[in-house]
């Protein structure tokens, strides 16, 4: 292969000019919004972007979002959470609309990506642990390995606040259902589900532990979550006996 | 004050370099350990963005945007190590 | 290729005559920062001033035991914030110099987490900057720069350093950590010297 191949592998980043095709409430915070990137040579699962919005008197404000969609085409999704002093995310979750134009560079990052293996080889397994809206990414990856009908065993470790704060959860559940192989689990850090009667609370180094593809097994795991979220369980998955360099992290925060 | 994974660096260097380079790995200066930048410590405000390592915290790259220009100092860093052919551990 | 996104605006940005040029007004007030905060006790903290002739250095008592004065300043941030009227408590560097002697005309001040900026002599005597420890009546607080940290409003807020521990003389005016990696060597907002 040749060095300039292997450079190109991953799809060549660019600016681009995106318009809005669709935007809908996807959680009582969070806003899911599709754009029509014309030129957007497709992404990987886990790759994210950046967003710059100008404003009339040329004051410009650019933030990084991973992408929840991934694969050929030029149709992107991404999921954005609102933060409450936030300059950007409330003007994306709460102002923007069809037809709107904004420019995004990517697609970026092939550090926290994941690619189905070769047709019909089973890859080593995958372990994934989102915090709130650090799923956005673990979506494409769980996405992307039903869409290729993967062998891979995955799992899906997701803490997030209540039931209606879960991002993209028909996509999962039908993730979920599909034959690539997908276990879902929630850890429910302010209310879990009527009835369910399941502990509530922050995760703890003993629930990771029993929710997680073991040690033993080689998994490749990935975190996405706040820093404080990644740290914790980084720092448990360590103790638990997992290789460091089969941990892959994204931190997310901004405004 | 809330820090980043080196991953936030991939926009603004891959218009840096031809490609985009968090992949790499690069050697701290300060302590000698060889790790992808992508794994880096990073501390950004409008300011600029400074990528440390993230064993021994020393400054490995900083990067400032502004005024139509973009200023990139990787003197805390040593060898830089890029994968050209005949490995893809991705 | 940049365009307009419509409806977006970022921050408000109000126009004042205390404004310089390029800059905007915030209520808050934003936390920059190249690194960790430091966590200093003042039990251990100490402030020298260091000089081709040696030094003078004071404990957090001893420096609680010098003239303090009451500030109220505009500071002015690069990343084009403002924040008018603020009020700070500190010793004023004309207090710390009086008990120094220098031929050098340029100070690199130097930070707890190895933080570094450059600033003329002359522009850190006169009444122009401080070592401030409270900030609206209470302790500085820890990602604002506390235990203290060097106050020279008149210059961009990156000058003045958070965790200050010292100040070092020096013959030419080397750059600092911003002031290496792109940032003026000056930093006069009202001349908008924000970039080399």
């Amino acid at each position: 292969m040749s060095e300039v191949q292997q450079l190109q592998a991953a799809p060549r980043t660019a600016w681009h000019v995106a318009e809005v095709t669709e935007t809908r409430r996807e959680t009582p915070t969070a806003a899911r919004i599709s754009l029509d990137v014309v030129g957007w040579p497709g992404n990987l699962a886990g790759q994210h972007l950046d967003v710059r919005l100008t404003a009339p008197d040329g004051y410009t404000a650019t933030r990084s979002y991973s992408i929840a969609s991934s694969g050929d085409g030029e149709r992107v999704v991404l999921a954005v959470d609102r933060l409450p002093d936030g300059e950007v995310s409330p003007f994306l979750v709460d102002e923007l609309r069809a037809g709107d134009r904004l420019e995004v560079h990517g697609p970026l990052g092939a550090f926290f990506v994941w690619r189905p293996p070769a047709s019909g080889a089973v890859g080593r397994p995958v372990q994934l642990i989102a915090g709130g809206s650090g799923v956005v990414p673990l979506v494409a990856i769980a996405r992307a390995h039903a869409d290729a009908g993967d062998a891979t065993p995955f799992r899906l470790l997701y803490s997030v606040r209540t039931p209606d704060d879960v991002f993209f959860a028909a996509e999962l559940e039908a993730a979920r259902r599909g034959p690539a192989p997908l276990e879902v689990e929630f850890v429910y850090t302010r209310s879990a589900p009527d009835g369910s009667g399941g502990p509530v609370g922050r995760i703890t180094r003993e629930r990771l532990a029993a929710a997680v593809i073991g040690a033993d097994a080689a998994p490749i795991v990935y975190v996405c979550g706040s820093t404080g979220f990644v740290e914790r369980v980084a720092a448990w998955l360590i103790e638990l006996g997992h290789d460091q360099a089969a941990i892959r992290t994204e931190r997310y925060g901004g405004t | 004050m809330q820090h980043f994974d080196g991953n936030l660096l991939a926009g603004p260097l891959a218009e840096v370099f031809a490609f985009d380079p968090t992949t790499a790995r690069a050697r701290c200066n300060g302590c000698g350990a060889v790790a992808e930048l992508a794994t880096a410590l990073v501390y950004r405000s409008g300011a600029g963005s400074v990528a440390r390592c993230r064993g021994c915290g020393a400054v490995l790259l900083s990067l400032v945007e502004g005024d139509g220009r973009r200023f990139v100092n990787f003197t805390g860093t040593g060898a830089i190590e890029i994968t050209t052919a005949g490995r893809d551990d991705a | 290729m940049s365009f307009i996104t419509r409806g977006f605006t970022g921050r408000s940005r109000e126009r004042d005559d205390r404004l310089p040029p390029g800059q905007t007004l915030v209520h808050d007030f934003p936390v920059l920062s190249a690194g960790p905060t430091p966590e200093v006790d003042t039990a251990d903290w100490e402030f020298t001033i260091r000089t081709e002739h040696g030094g003078r250095r004071w404990s957090w008592d001893e420096f609680m035991q010098l003239e303090i004065e009451d500030v109220t300043t505009d500071i002015h941030c690069v990343t084009h914030w403002s924040k008018l009227g603020t009020n700070w408590r500190g010793v004023s560097l004309d207090t710390l110099f009086a008990e120094v002697e220098t031929e050098y005309d340029y100070v690199m001040a130097h930070s707890y987490g190895g933080y570094t900026t450059n600033v003329p002599l002359e522009e850190l005597l006169g009444g122009r900057a401080w070592v401030a420890f409270e900030f609206d009546g209470e302790p500085l607080d820890p990602e604002h720069g506390g235990p203290a940290r060097l106050l020279v409003p008149h210059l961009y807020f990156w000058k003045s350093a958070k965790w200050v521990r010292g100040l070092e003389l020096m013959p030419t005016d080397d750059p600092g950590f911003w002031e290496q990696n792109g940032y003026h060597l000056h930093g006069d907002p009202w001349k908008e010297e924000r970039y080399w």
